[in-house]
């Protein structure tokens, strides 16, 4: 029986204890499942279809994780995460295509030129509390869709687009689904991986205590402009990074991949999947990327056909009825529900 | 510059139509305090709803009209009823995304409706343009204008002196004193996505007229912020102020700055002015300065 019992409660004694990555054994080992199953199992055993599904899934979870940095650890709001996805994307596309750096260079340049420029529109807003940043947000995003679009000296002609010269090592060839699938879960490793470990930090519980209650953190000597512009710039550069891997998937870039639609669906999968919770940004990330495809593949299949331009509008409305019902029947999210279904088992059979 | 004065003029009174979009969002924070992502949406479905019971059903306008900000005022207070009562006591973020997810709904499903070709709204004024000095002004553009400012002096009236207007005032001012003294807040709530409502068939009857009934009048919704950013989340009289800004430097910029930074600047400008106006004055010109700032 030990052997399938799980922790029965967290009593920590140590700060150590508490800030521990692996807090039981048994996390060592699902930690490790995981990493087998996305890095071995998938790639050797996964049909070319569902690779360019979990890819998807990859780059929107790479995302998604660096928007709940700011919403769900930071408490702030954006609505612009799509535009600094577009920095990234561009400015590593623009960098190997025009000046001929290696993706090495090109790829942490497009993250930080992503942070910083979000840090134009956090600085106008993060002075005064509430909903200024989802506004200025809202604003930083039609601006770029403009300068995309209209800007052609730097996008270099119709609808921006710029091609992406695939990387190429080993079985990280991003010119095959396999290669793009590895590129994307790498990153998506690394990048969780740095947020988990922010959290366990002191810039993460400063931050986590600016969401709770600003002015005891400004009391407990926490600047909350600095943590919240620390937030805002590194959920920015995992959204510019999201945006590169993007590029590298599509093998190009083109102003039409990050309007604001993106953006909202950012914070969809964070609500949907919970907010301040990373499983829960890969979970909700999973729900919203496959919600069109289960709509497009399945739906037919039992018998529910209509047509290309319905489609369009029902899942534009199913969207909106998700995000709803999510807010009202389940705030926690998916991870929540998780959570829950958990419990229940650990405390089987008693419920509490 | 006679170029100039048309511009100016025709930007005043176009900011007069936007003044009327951002009237729904004022009306909905003073009395429910919620930023509502979904006015844009709401005066699409406004639009739609006018057009379809001017044309298809073939009401006269009289009738049309009213019967559009009834349909649209029971529209307003059921999204209040079904999605936000529900939410009451969340965070700020559940209620962004709540008014960003309605307006999902609304965009998915008014195009499942009505398809998604482009209608139009009968007009009961005959389409020219008033000429005076050399400056001409679309005749639609100028009684609508004159409707908003009626609109807008009857809202002033109706915050500054009724009980209800009053009642809305003190529950966006603060909740719980409000609730404590004898205020039915969900009264209060409804009846402010009501009104909300019932602006936004206005709105849409006009900017229908303007534009033509298409989902893609939704782009409205954008220029709300930049309108409201600078006359004060919940100021009536800001939103006149700031949308006759904003229609002026929209204007103006597509008179004169477009050729030099790129068509379209015109759409951004108000953008770029709204996050000059947070970084110097963020409660707006006629906001209340209490903004906790942290």
């Amino acid at each position: 029986m030990a052997l399938i019992a799980m922790e029965t409660g967290r009593f920590h004694e140590k700060y150590a204890e508490e800030i521990a990555v692996y807090g039981t054994p048994y996390r060592r080992i699902w930690i490790l499942a995981v990493l087998a199953v996305t890095f071995v199992v998938v790639p050797l055993v996964a049909s070319p279809y569902w690779l360019v599904v979990l890819t998807l899934v990859g780059i929107a979870a790479v995302g998604a994780t660096g928007l709940n940095v700011l919403v769900g650890y930071a408490g702030q709001i954006s609505l612009g995460h799509a535009a600094f996805a577009a920095v990234g994307a561009y400015t590593s596309g623009l960098l190997v295509s025009r000046a001929e750096a290696p993706f090495w260079v090109a790829i942490p340049t497009a993250m930080v030129a992503a942070g910083v420029f979000s840090l134009i529109f956090g600085l106008a807003s993060l002075r005064v509390k509430g909903l200024y940043l989802a506004i200025a947000t809202l604003a930083a995003q039609y601006i770029v869709q403009w300068i995309l679009s209209s800007w052609t000296w730097i996008t270099g002609g119709f609808q921006g687009i710029v091609f992406f010269e695939p990387i190429q090592i080993g079985p990280l060839d991003t010119t095959t689904p396999t290669g793009r699938y590895l590129l994307v879960f790498i990153a998506l490793a690394l990048v969780v991986m740095f947020v988990e470990n922010l959290m366990r930090s002191r810039s993460g519980r400063a931050m986590i205590a600016v969401r709770d209650q600003d002015i005891a953190a400004a009391g407990s000597a926490v600047s909350p402009l600095r943590y919240k512009l620390l937030a805002f710039f590194i959920s920015s550069a995992i959204a510019g990074l999201s945006g590169v891997l993007y590029g590298y998937n599509a093998g190009l870039v083109s102003t039409e991949a990050f309007t604001l639609a993106l953006s909202v669906q950012y914070l969809a999968m964070i609500l949907v999947g919970g907010l301040g919770s990373i499983p829960g940004s890969i979970l909700g990330a999973a729900f919203i990327t496959m919600l069109p495809i289960f709509l497009r593949d399945l739906l037919p299949a039992v018998g529910f056909e209509f047509s290309a331009s319905v489609e369009v509008h029902l899942l534009t409305m199913l969207f909106g009825v998700a995000i709803l019902l999510f807010l009202i029947l389940e705030p926690r999210g998916l991870y929540g529900l998780f959570r829950n279904i958990k419990d229940y088992f650990r405390m089987w059979p008693f419920s509490y | 510059m006679s170029e100039f004065m048309q511009l100016t003029v025709s930007g005043v009174f176009t900011g007069m139509l936007y003044a009327l979009l951002a009237l729904g969002f004022v009306v909905v924070v003073k009395g429910s305090g919620v930023i509502n992502f979904s006015q844009g949406e709401v005066v699409v479905l406004g639009a739609f709803v006018v057009s379809w019971l001017l044309t298809d059903v073939g009401m006269p306008f009289w009738l049309g009209v009213p019967t559009t900000v009834a349909v649209m005022m029971l529209v307003g207070a059921a999204i209040e009823r079904f999605a936000l009562r529900p939410l009451q006591n969340e965070s700020m973020l559940a209620l962004v995304m709540a008014t960003i997810a309605l307006g999902s709904i609304i965009r998915g499903l008014v195009p499942m409706i009505w398809g998604d070709g482009l209608r139009s709204i009968p007009s009961v004024i005959d389409q020219r343009r008033y000429e005076w000095f050399g400056i001409s002004i679309p005749t639609i553009t100028f009684w609508s204008a004159i409707m908003v400012l009626v609109l807008l002096g009857a809202f002033g009236f109706f915050f500054s002196r009724s009980r209800l207007g009053l009642a809305m005032q003190a529950v966006s001012d603060d909740r719980v004193a409000a609730q404590s003294l004898g205020i039915n807040i969900r009264l209060v709530n409804a009846v402010s996505w009501a009104m909300a409502g019932g602006i936004a068939a206005l709105a849409g009857y006009v900017w229908g007229s303007l534009l033509g009934v298409d989902s893609r009048l939704v782009v409205l919704g954008a220029l709300i912020f930049p309108v409201v950013i600078l006359g004060g989340l919940e100021s009536i009289v800001g939103a006149v102020i700031g949308g006759i800004a904003v229609g002026l430097v929209e204007s103006l910029s597509a008179g004169y700055l477009n050729d030099d930074l790129g068509a379209g600047f015109s759409t951004v400008a108000p953008l770029i002015m709204l996050l000059l106006v947070l970084f110097v004055r963020p409660y707006g010109l006629f906001g209340r300065p209490e903004i906790e700032r942290v």
